[in-house]
């Protein structure tokens, strides 16, 4: 706090720029604190397999593919990778159709249980889920699930679920009634007005929605470490091979996780934070 | 469509699809860890309790939140007022900062490995500088200390991202009548900050804490990444009861112990920094 408060106190320039000087540095060492173990992982994955295992290491890349050549054709790599994006991709659409409609729900009308409905999605946010992994364990071997993406993503979408209700909720709610019943007026009924007018408005927000529900599945690990065996997904297969794997593989497998999340926490950076505003409260 | 239903219809997939994948799942671990075969018994629990690593990975995992919360707490606040303050390159500042918040533990773990494995860029850089002639280990058991701050930097730098992204989208809905009120009868910044941010951003710093407290509770992939065997932690030992020793009643037990703590958490934060009645926002 102190630089910040430095830098609005009515002084002397003198202590005002330096003050200026003191926030502009936190700022810029704040940004260089998340970028730079980064950029390490990103030296690394772009160096030969011999210069990650050996010392000292270079601080810039010498742009060898080696190291993800090894990944690529490490024996269940690709098969990993797979199964990762097939779950996500699931989890994606799964927790947008269940929950966009009950975000709708919330945001348009008042019934009864309508606190009790928001406090169980509340709940679920506030369990530790990766536990119920377990018990869900034994149901999908009764059932024929186990060991399948499909039994995964219905996991990872109970993971998503909380997350795609609240924010679809906030971005209905950034939708003025109005405009729907100027629709039902003009002769559509609740459905087509529902297509034509909220929904057009609405996709850019429901992408993004679905993103972060791919982000959440892409990047979850006691789950899939705990329900998946022959067909892992990448974060289980990088865990079951962590004691046994060499460097290399495991900088290279850490930076193919961290690449989608940069992508897409970029594509979703605008709704990030419309959906805690509305939802605080 | 009758009007009055359709919100319940709307709402049932998420009420179905939550009571068979969270509710049903929680029945199904507590009726696991208090069953061993024949009726109700506490033997799960008295095993796990008395097994020798329960102490050590509880004590951990709560020294692991006592330490991590707070500094992310005050670096998080810290980041959000640096934010609201910021006019230009303010989105890109932002998302530099959110960065960590898609990208996974496993990941994490395996980015802060780079940097502290033996052949890593902090042996790397101090044999730069002449301190060391010979890299060594780092993360052994014979410096217990580095590898809890290896693990402690891993979670501030995964896990300040998603109390950011809460605090500041809280900070936004605080009317700015509030602070130009306060600078006409000359409140300072520290003050303004301490009279009507903190206060006003409650609901969102409980919301923070919650979510941020039980993930500390579930950390699992960065230990794991970080420091293998030598730093217990309890959902490492779950994880090690399903898998390495195929007892899924003392898993279901573990879970159960987990969730405990995490409940009791909740509820001391709810009840410490509760809005009073009648306050209104």
């Amino acid at each position: 706090m102190t630089d910040a408060t430095v830098a609005e106190a009515p002084a002397a320039p003198s202590t005002r720029s330096a003050g200026r000087f003191l926030y502009i540095s936190g700022v810029v060492l704040l940004c260089a604190w998340v970028l730079v173990p980064i950029y390490f992982l990103l030296v690394n994955t772009l160096s030969s397999p011999n210069t990650v295992n050996s010392f000292p290491k270079p601080l810039f890349p010498e742009f060898d593919f080696g190291s993800l050549a090894f990944f690529a054709q490490f024996a269940g790599m690709l098969t990993a990778l797979k199964n990762s994006v097939l779950t996500a991709g699931m989890t994606m659409i799964m927790s947008i159709l269940i929950g966009a409609p009950a975000g709708y729900a919330l945001s348009r009308f008042d019934f009864r249980g309508k606190e009790l409905f928001r406090l169980l999605i509340l709940l679920t946010r506030a369990f530790p889920l990766p536990l119920l992994a377990l018990p869900l364990a034994v149901m999908f071997i009764q059932t024929g699930l186990d060991d399948t993406t499909f039994g995964l993503a219905l996991v990872h979408t109970t993971l998503a679920i909380p997350f795609a209700v609240l924010i679809t909720f906030s971005l209905f709610s950034g939708i003025p009634l109005e405009l729907e019943e100027a629709a039902w007026t003009l002769g559509c009924t609740r459905l087509t007005a529902f297509t034509k007018v909220v929904l057009p408005l609405i996709l850019p927000g429901i992408t993004a929605s679905a993103i972060f529900a791919f982000v959440i599945s892409w990047n979850e690990v006691f789950a899939a470490a705990v329900l998946t065996i022959e067909n892992r997904t990448l974060t289980a297969f990088l865990l079951q091979n962590l004691d046994t794997s060499p460097l290399h593989l495991k900088f290279a497998g850490g930076f193919i996780l961290v690449v989608p999340a940069l992508i897409f926490i970029f594509a979703v950076r605008k709704y990030l934070f419309a959906m805690w505003g509305i939802a605080n409260r | 469509m009758n009007a009055r239903l359709l919100p319940y219809m709307l709402i049932l997939p998420v009420t179905l699809f939550l009571c068979l994948f969270f509710l049903y799942p929680f029945v199904l671990v507590a009726k696991q860890a208090f069953t061993t075969g024949a009726g109700f018994t506490l033997d799960n629990f008295r095993e796990v309790v008395s097994y020798w690593k329960f102490p050590i990975s509880l004590k951990n995992t709560l020294l692991l939140a006592a330490a991590v919360v707070p500094i992310q707490l005050a670096l998080s606040l810290l980041m959000a007022t640096m934010v609201t303050r910021m006019e230009k390159g303010r989105d890109l500042v932002l998302y530099v900062w959110t960065i960590p918040l898609g990208i996974s533990d496993l990941a994490a773990g395996l980015i802060w490995l780079a940097i502290f494995e033996q052949s890593g860029f902090l042996n790397s850089m101090m044999h730069g500088m002449g301190i060391v002639d010979k890299p060594a280990n780092l993360l052994t058991f014979q410096n217990p200390g580095l590898v809890f701050v290896a693990i402690a930097l891993a979670e501030i730098w995964r896990a300040t991202a998603i109390m950011l992204v809460i605090l500041v989208a809280g900070i936004g809905l605080i009317p700015k009548e509030y602070y130009e009120a306060a600078e006409v009868f000359g409140a300072s910044p520290w003050k303004r900050f301490v009279r009507i941010t903190l206060p006003m951003l409650r609901p969102s710093l409980q919301t923070a804490l919650v979510l941020r407290v039980i993930m500390a509770f579930e950390v699992f992939a960065v230990v794991a990444a970080l420091g293998g065997t030598l730093f217990p932690v309890l959902m490492g030992e779950t994880y090690a009861y399903q898998f390495d020793l195929l007892n899924s009643g003392a898993a279901a037990a573990m879970a159960l112990v987990i969730l405990a703590i995490s409940i009791a958490a909740t509820l001391v934060i709810l009840r410490a920094l509760r809005v009073p009645k009648g306050a209104t926002i």
